[in-house]
């Protein structure tokens, strides 16, 4: 344990901040936790159940509200960190409310906003009546209710991967990582929830990277009988029974299809939260090509920022799951404590 | 459907159009099939609208179609355009209005080219000059007519003498709208309302009274498609793409499709004459065709113009049917007739007549 008590300021209270701030805490020093919604917790508060094994969500949120159940942190809602400065030895650090403080050093876990489905206008997300987004779908399950818009169960369901990544169009190069395997999950939890409903998948690649992430693509293809088919839906539209039309392209069949829906699932990808870069570009922290935090090594500095004493912990650096933003935390508090110790 | 999320969409995509002064370039097909239509708009703007808008004998073809045939080089088209620049800059105009959705793709694609490869602008400048000898000054404004039509749709319907309504139930004619593919779907942001939800006929069909259907093939292309048609032997895809679009639509009953562009308007209307040789099916109700007009004939019907001073009789399926809906007393023997009582040539197997 560290023997000295120094004050660290960290911005954003989602799964990295909480987490940061839990481990910051735990080794005795002071933590100052801002959070700028009401509640701690990010997009986590939202989701039902986690890939790859469906464990309920709220079972990380326990964990994580218990991580910051620490009287070493003081935990601010409500109010976000506008702009971080250097001086002297610390940071000056202005907030939103007009308020400002001093601290040791900080970690900026501002997190990301989940994709503006509306951008992709050919999906008619904010038009079409059953044109949902991933988040929405965490929503209904959970209320226990997978309905249309009009209240009927839903026959057939369709799910369209990289919404808003990889995506030149609206300026997305960057894979957002877990779309593939929320999707995965998610279509097995509405063959689970909906037996008779179809779910159909329409992918660019699968890109199952991380551990049990492939188990669960097989089992939703064996066990499920979910449809995968390898294109991306070009429009949707309404036809007059109000129910969803798609094209799209069938790459492996080479042919292009057509298909009636009930309801159509973007899976909105990750882009560098709209908090994070307005504290970025005030305190000029630089952003990298794909907009998120710039960091000081690609490789062995993946939590330094530019500005000493400043560290970068979770999907404010990149999309990616909470697996890694939880690691990613914790290494950011180890390099937190180095700087204080040996400044 | 939630109008509101096309109204935030709309919203996005709203571009200046200039209120006056134009320089007026005419469509190659059009002076062909729907030569009316570009009276139609002249008489609109001059005499209804009070507007000035400067036509040149000397304009020529854009040659759109060959550039897409690709038989006109990229370089030449460029020439060509910069040539009408200059026409519109010796004229002293700086708002070009475009009656061809096929010359505004054009046009919007050079100016977007040299915009963002500078050399090319120069290139063509100097292949003007050496050409022609001829110079020219940017466009301040380009706009389709249609988007003229649509700034003032609101001025037209405080004269309108006729809605787009059913006269006998009052209820609004349903109409379909179709947007040419080179309107929007290249540069979103050059078209009134962008390329997936265009607002330009939907905003003047609303204006005037009447219900826009959004059916599923929408989008899609009326089945021109340059390649498609003009090889022969290709005809099929353009033929299968019309009745696509048939087919999408029928189930909601149309009074009348509206298009902007000159092939759709030709395509939409003459396949259905086509279709019915072919498979033995009309799409509209109770047998008919479904009458296809243009943007102008719409204005021009509102403003209470006679239709076949419009030349709406050599469309192939007549409107009759909707003119009737619409209260229009239009009588059906003088429209082969020109105003001194002479016979005009009456064209073969007409839909609704």
């Amino acid at each position: 344990m560290s023997t000295v008590t120094k004050h660290v300021l960290v911005a954003g209270g989602g799964v990295a901040g909480m987490e940061a701030a839990g481990a910051l805490a735990e080794l005795g020093h002071r933590v100052t936790l801002i959070e700028k919604d009401q509640k701690p917790g990010g997009h986590l508060k939202q989701w039902h159940a986690l890939f790859p094994d469906r464990r309920p969500a709220d079972e990380v949120r326990k964990y994580l509200s218990r991580r910051i159940d620490n009287r070493n942190i003081k935990l601010f809602t409500g109010v976000s960190v506008e702009k971080v400065k250097k001086q002297g030895h610390d940071l000056h650090i202005e907030l939103s409310d007009g308020s400002a403080l001093t601290a040791d050093a900080a970690i900026i876990a501002t997190g990301f906003d989940l994709f503006d489905a509306r951008r992709k206008e050919e999906y008619g997300y904010g038009i079409y009546d059953n044109v949902i987004t991933s988040a929405e779908l965490e929503d209904m399950f959970n209320a226990g209710r997978i309905t249309t818009a009009d209240g009927r169960k839903p026959s057939r369901i369709g799910l369209v991967h990289c919404v808003g990544s990889r995506d030149e169009k609206v300026n997305n190069n960057h894979c957002s990582k877990v779309c593939c395997v929320t999707a995965v999950k998610q279509a097995v939890e509405i063959r689970q929830k909906l037996p008779s409903c179809e779910v159909f998948c329409f992918y660019m690649d699968m890109r199952m990277y991380g551990p049990y992430y492939e188990e669960l693509y097989r089992e939703s293809q064996e066990v499920h009988n979910v449809n995968y088919i390898r294109g991306k839906v070009s429009e949707a539209s309404a036809n007059i029974n109000n129910r969803l039309v798609i094209k799209v392209e069938d790459t492996l069949a080479g042919r292009p299809l057509r298909m009636e829906l009930d309801m159509l699932v973007l899976m909105v990808g990750m882009e560098m939260s709209q908090a994070g870069t307005r504290l970025a570009e005030a305190s000029a922290l630089g952003m990298g090509i794909n907009r998120f935090l710039e960091t000081g090594d690609h490789h062995y500095g993946n939590n330094l920022g530019h500005v000493k004493g400043l560290f970068y912990a979770g999907t404010c650096t990149a999309p990616m799951n909470i697996t890694d933003t939880i690691s990613h935390a914790r290494a950011a508090v180890t390099e937190t404590v180095r700087y204080l110790t040996t400044r | 459907m939630k109008l509101e999320g096309k109204k935030r969409v709309w919203a996005e995509y709203q571009k200046e159009i200039p209120d006056d002064h134009f320089f007026y370039v005419r469509s190659c097909i059009r002076q062909t099939f729907f030569a009316g239509s570009e009276q139609t708009f002249l008489k609109i703007m001059r005499d209804d609208l009070g507007k000035d808008v400067y036509e040149d004998p000397r304009h020529t073809t854009c040659t759109g179609i060959g550039y897409h045939g690709d038989v006109v080089p990229f370089e030449t088209i460029q020439t060509v355009v910069a040539r009408h620049f200059a026409l519109a800059t010796e004229a002293g105009y700086k708002n070009i209005a475009i009656s061809c959705v096929t010359s505004f793709g054009i046009y919007t694609e050079i100016l977007e080219t040299w915009k963002h490869f500078p050399e090319t602008l120069e290139k063509t400048r100097e292949n003007l000059f050496r050409a022609t000898g001829r110079v020219f000054d940017l466009p301040v404004s380009i706009s389709h007519a249609s988007d003229i039509i649509y700034k003032f749709r609101d001025e037209i319907a405080r004269k309108a003498k006729y809605n787009l309504v059913d006269v006998s139930s009052g209820k609004p004619l349903k109409a379909v709208e179709h947007i040419g593919c080179h309107y929007a779907k290249m540069f979103p942001k050059h078209g009134i309302g962008g390329a997936e939800f265009p607002h330009v006929l939907v905003g003047m069909i609303e204006s005037w009274g009447g219900d826009v259907i959004d059916y599923p093939e929408r989008r899609h292309c009326c089945g021109f498609g340059f390649r498609q048609y003009l090889v022969q032997a290709n005809r099929g895809y353009s033929l299968s793409a019309s009745r696509k679009k048939f087919e999408s639509l029928e189930p909601y009953r149309p009074d009348f499709i509206v298009a902007n562009c000159p092939g759709c308007a030709m395509f939409m209307d003459r396949w259905q004459y086509t279709l019915k040789e072919l498979d033995g099916i009309t799409y509209g109700s109770n047998e008919t065709g479904i009458p296809t007009l243009t943007y102008e004939e719409m204005a021009g019907l509102i403003l209470g113009y006679d239709p076949w001073e419009m030349g709406m009789q050599y469309h192939n399926v007549q409107s009759l049917g909707l003119l009737k809906k619409m209260g229009i007393k239009a009588d059906p023997a003088k429209r082969f007739l020109t105003k001194d009582g002479s016979r005009l040539p009456e064209p073969a197997n007409l839909l609704n007549s």
